[in-house]
């Protein structure tokens, strides 16, 4: 496990999402993913996703997917970016628009909340929405006129905004404007970013298919 | 004279091997390499960097619209042709330039083939400028004054059309995608006010 882990630091984002602790010593993965009750074939399919961003799971893999985990795993994800990550962007750069000229103060402020908001939005569609359809589907429960292509077809790109932000950190605004901070908060923005944009692939390439799975097996089953 | 690079995915090797036998007959053409499904594609496209890749849809699988996503993504210069013997979903033929299909004749697959390199190489020879225009500029303070692409071409008297290759080129220069995001540029170059957005 600690192998995986220094090969590729950003996975440590992930191990709270799966309830596994650091101070794991020499364990192995499957140790460490049985002690919290993951399934090992799951967390490295994780790992896959978030090493290599051009990784295709097969269609094996998708089969050996457990509704539950993926699921907890996608709500822990959600929590972690709004309750952590956005609030911590939040407090530097209000730091940095204090310092703004009002004028700018107004917009980027409006700029930010706007994101926050259409985020929110973004999670609790697929928290409300998707989530019980799936774990509906999954036990066979098939009262819904709801299906994931209509989420495959809505599913929003929330990493925009985020860089376009830091276009406007870097390239555009005043240069006296606490030039430390800025760089700090850009590359805060480009962890969240990047780890957005993992999850994305997650959502695309594990949950779309494996519901998409799901549902092939129910129709052929009725 | 450039030689075009291809490569062909393809499962049928009867259609596969027709197919790469006469795109060499093809002058300005050359097939690099010839695959049976999407395994070992990646590593192709990496070593040869195609100018064209011809794939049939049904090797994309379950994944289909991410991995052709993907691919289009990492190799903007490679121009995606699909080759289709069954149904295919409109979303995923949407990543793909042109479509070859089993009833084509000879010449009409040559011919498509052909345009398709003569169209590419006449964009790729435009030079880039980094600074908006003055058009651009200000079609850029329509956007951020929340006017629609219909609202601008009647301000500006220009068609439709032509407001997005503006807007197309705003969002590739100053690399900001969102409108709010438009906005708060425009507003740090003093190209608008702030009363006039919030109304």
């Amino acid at each position: 496990m600690s192998d995986v882990v220094s090969s590729n630091p950003k996975l440590m984002l992930t191990l709270s999402r799966f309830g596994i602790e650091l101070g794991f010593g020499d364990h192995s993965i499957k140790e460490v993913c049985e002690r919290a009750k993951v399934s090992p074939l799951f967390f490295t399919l994780i790992c896959n996703i978030y090493s290599n961003q051009d990784f295709i799971p097969t269609l094996d893999d998708l089969k050996s997917v457990d509704c539950n985990s993926l699921l907890s795993y996608l709500s822990e994800s959600h929590k972690y970016y709004v309750n952590e990550r956005l609030p911590h962007i939040e407090f530097h750069l209000n730091r940095i628009i204090e310092a703004c000229p009002e004028r700018f103060a107004k917009t980027l402020d409006r700029f930010f909340k706007e994101y926050k908001s259409e985020v929110t939005k973004h999670f609790s569609y697929e928290e409300v929405t998707v989530f019980p359809y799936i774990i509906a589907l999954n036990n066979k429960d098939k009262n819904s006129s709801f299906t994931i292509s209509e989420f495959k077809s809505s599913h929003t790109n929330i990493e925009d905004k985020l860089s376009d932000l830091m276009n406007i950190l870097i390239k555009y605004l005043p240069a006296n404007i606490f030039p430390k901070e800025r760089i700090e908060i850009s590359l805060d923005i480009m962890d969240l970013s990047s780890d957005l944009s993992s999850h994305t692939i997650v959502e695309e390439r594990i949950l779309v298919p494996f519901v998409e799975l799901l549902e092939y097996n129910n129709y052929e089953s009725q | 004279m450039k030689v075009n690079k291809i490569i062909i995915v393809e499962p049928s090797p009867i259609i596969y091997a027709g197919l790469s036998d006469f795109i060499n007959t093809i002058n300005q053409i050359s097939v690099v390499s010839v695959l049976d499904n999407i395994d070992l594609l990646n590593d192709k496209m990496l070593v040869h960097n195609p100018d064209i890749l011809i794939i049939n849809p049904i090797v994309l699988g379950f994944t289909n619209n991410s991995f052709i996503k993907n691919i289009s993504q990492n190799y903007p210069k490679t121009l995606l042709v699909a080759l289709v013997s069954t149904y295919v979903d409109r979303n995923v033929l949407r990543y793909f330039k042109e479509t070859i299909e089993l009833s084509d004749t000879k010449q009409k697959v040559i011919t498509k083939l052909i345009n398709l390199i003569n169209n590419n190489e006449d964009t790729s020879a435009q030079s880039e400028n980094i600074e908006l225009s003055n058009r651009e500029i200000d079609v850029l303070i329509c956007i951020a004054k929340g006017m629609t692409n219909k609202d601008i071409s009647d301000r500006l008297n220009i068609s439709v059309h032509t407001v997005i290759t503006h807007r197309k080129n705003i969002i590739r220069k100053t690399g900001i995608k969102s409108v709010s995001g438009l906005t708060v540029y425009a507003l740090l170059n003093n190209w608008v006010e702030e009363s006039e957005i919030y109304e």
